[in-house]
């Protein structure tokens, strides 16, 4: 019993980390309709950033306050300079230039940091927190840095005038332009949100799967599944299908199928999704006026 | 000084042009229409004025060209667009709808009196102010997209067919508040409309397209009495 729940604990630690990716996924969907490939090799190197600081002697929350901003400015950099030339042209251009950002990303990080396993440290103590069995300090602290900026990204897209622009810009762009709103800035902020929130995860996962170029690429896996689950237009259900998705992990890969196969699980999952129900659990069926 | 002097003006889609060399002005605190069969290039031109098609030819808003100005900067100007189709944001709520038409406004403390305006004005707007926009009917969603573009306060309001898919006596409701809004808040307007008696009824000045040309142009009074105007547009 006490190891059930252990797996379970386990399972919502890693299903944070999923719902952030699927929810970066999520934002840059809901603006541009396109889904970023990218996003796992980005955090990554994020990671690397604010691996390469600590090394330097930083204190870790300094590292992690800047590597947030880093990367945040690093996806609007992106937009502005990868993205922003192909806005208008098709959608396969642009899967092209995120697969290209993938394996650039993937290169400059081995190039820069090499390839070896490194060790990431967690700003949270790796022993039981309070004795209790069930969760490692870690675990919880993870759960809380992801729950934080979950909530601070969701009252930001609700209670602020920028966010209100960007959600109109997302929505409706040429009404959007109407109304004064710099859409194609609003993209680049979207991208550097996704980025911010792609490092945070990064950092989160990163003292359990050990650092190195590929860390991200399984987690960018269940961020996909985990964007799918919750329909892909909808930021609170790749929340929850991340959680979801990260508890059914565990729990299948502990009992019934064994670690060897929890990867092949996400897969089995995205295609699932896409024939059965293709707008997810939470997402709403589109239907188009004649 | 005109509130706006449109001179020589082009509009393409793509290759196909769609304006040939419109020459016209509007005046300030003046209600002028664009009248003109479907495909005459009525939305192109308000389009033209926004920048969101392909131009040439000066435009000229109170002695200041803004042709070279990108669409997301002519509210900045005070040129407020209701579009064809209305431009609803519709997962949004009603009063975030209002509050984007005031994006570009710093005065954060009279947005607020503004949407109260609005909601004084329209009181359907008031009683759905937290339902989604996309959820209203086709009369309340024009009341809508009329006050997200008086948020702005704008000088010059641009209308693409109000009254396009209404019951009668809405469009009547809603071309009566138009008129109170040029009289009380001095907003000029320019109105493009299919139904031509509407338009000459509510407009002082009115230009009449025929394939992206201006074939006609006089006061309202004298369009109306115009025999092949009577004839085509009118209907007795």
């Amino acid at each position: 019993m006490d190891s059930f729940i252990q797996q379970i604990a386990a399972g919502l630690a890693n299903g944070g980390i999923y719902a952030a990716i699927g929810l970066a996924l999520v934002m840059i969907h809901q603006s541009t309709h396109h889904i970023n490939f990218a996003q796992g090799e980005m955090a990554t190197f994020s990671t690397f950033i604010a691996w390469a600081l600590i090394q330097q002697g930083f204190p870790y929350w300094a590292a992690f306050f800047i590597t947030v901003v880093a990367s945040f400015v690093m996806g609007v950099l992106i937009q502005r300079i990868f993205l922003k030339p192909v806005e208008k042209a098709p959608i396969l251009t642009n899967v092209i230039v995120f697969i290209a950002l993938l394996v650039i990303f993937n290169s400059i990080a081995g190039w820069i940091f090499d390839h070896n396993i490194k060790s990431f440290p967690s700003p949270f103590s790796t022993e039981n927190f309070f004795r209790s069995n069930y969760f490692s300090a870690h675990q919880l602290g993870s759960i809380a840095v992801t729950l934080i900026v979950l909530l601070a990204v969701f009252s930001f897209f609700r209670f602020t005038p920028i966010g209100l622009a960007m959600r109109a810009a997302a929505f409706n762009p040429e009404s959007a332009r109407l109304v004064g709103i710099r859409v194609s800035w609003m993209l680049a902020l979207g991208w550097g949100m996704a980025s911010l929130i792609g490092a945070v995860a990064g950092m989160m996962i990163a003292p359990v799967v050990f650092l190195d170029p590929n860390m991200m690429s399984g987690v960018l896996l269940y961020g996909f599944a985990a964007a799918l689950l919750g329909g892909i237009d909808n930021p609170w259900g790749a929340v929850l299908g991340g959680v979801i998705l990260g508890v059914l992990e565990n729990l299948l890969g502990a009992y019934v199928i064994g670690s060897d196969l929890k990867l092949t699980m996400a897969l089995v999952l995205i295609v699932a999704i896409l024939i059965f129900r293709p707008y997810g659990l939470f997402g709403k069926p589109i239907f188009s006026r004649v | 000084m005109k509130l706006l002097e449109v001179a020589n003006l082009n509009a393409w889609y793509g290759h196909n042009q769609v304006l040939f060399d419109l020459n016209f002005h509007l005046n300030i605190g003046g209600i002028t229409t664009i009248l003109g069969a479907n495909g005459a290039g009525k939305t192109t031109t308000l389009r033209a004025i926004c920048q969101s098609v392909r131009t040439s030819g000066a435009l000229t808003f109170l002695d200041k060209r803004i042709d070279a100005t990108a669409t997301e900067d002519i509210v900045r100007v005070g040129i407020a667009h209701v579009p064809d189709g209305r431009g609803t944001f519709t997962q949004l709520t009603v009063e975030e709808n209002l509050r984007l038409g005031a994006y570009t406004r710093i005065d954060r403390g009279e947005v607020k009196c503004d949407i109260e305006r609005m909601y004084e004005r329209f009181p359907r707007l008031k009683e759905r102010h937290r339902q989604q926009a996309g959820t209203l009917s086709g009369g309340e969603q024009q009341m809508l997209a009329i006050s997200r573009a008086l948020m702005l306060r704008p000088k010059l309001l641009l209308l693409d067919e109000p009254s396009f898919g209404l019951a009668p006596l809405i469009v009547k409701e809603i071309f009566e508040i138009m008129r109170e809004i040029n009289r009380e808040d001095k907003v000029s307007m320019l109105l493009v409309e299919q139904n031509a008696t509407l338009a000459l009824n509510l407009a002082d000045h009115a230009y009449l397209l025929e394939t992206g040309k201006i074939v006609l142009s006089g006061a309202s009074e004298n369009i109306k009495s115009d025999e092949s105007v009577r004839r085509v547009y009118l209907g007795y």
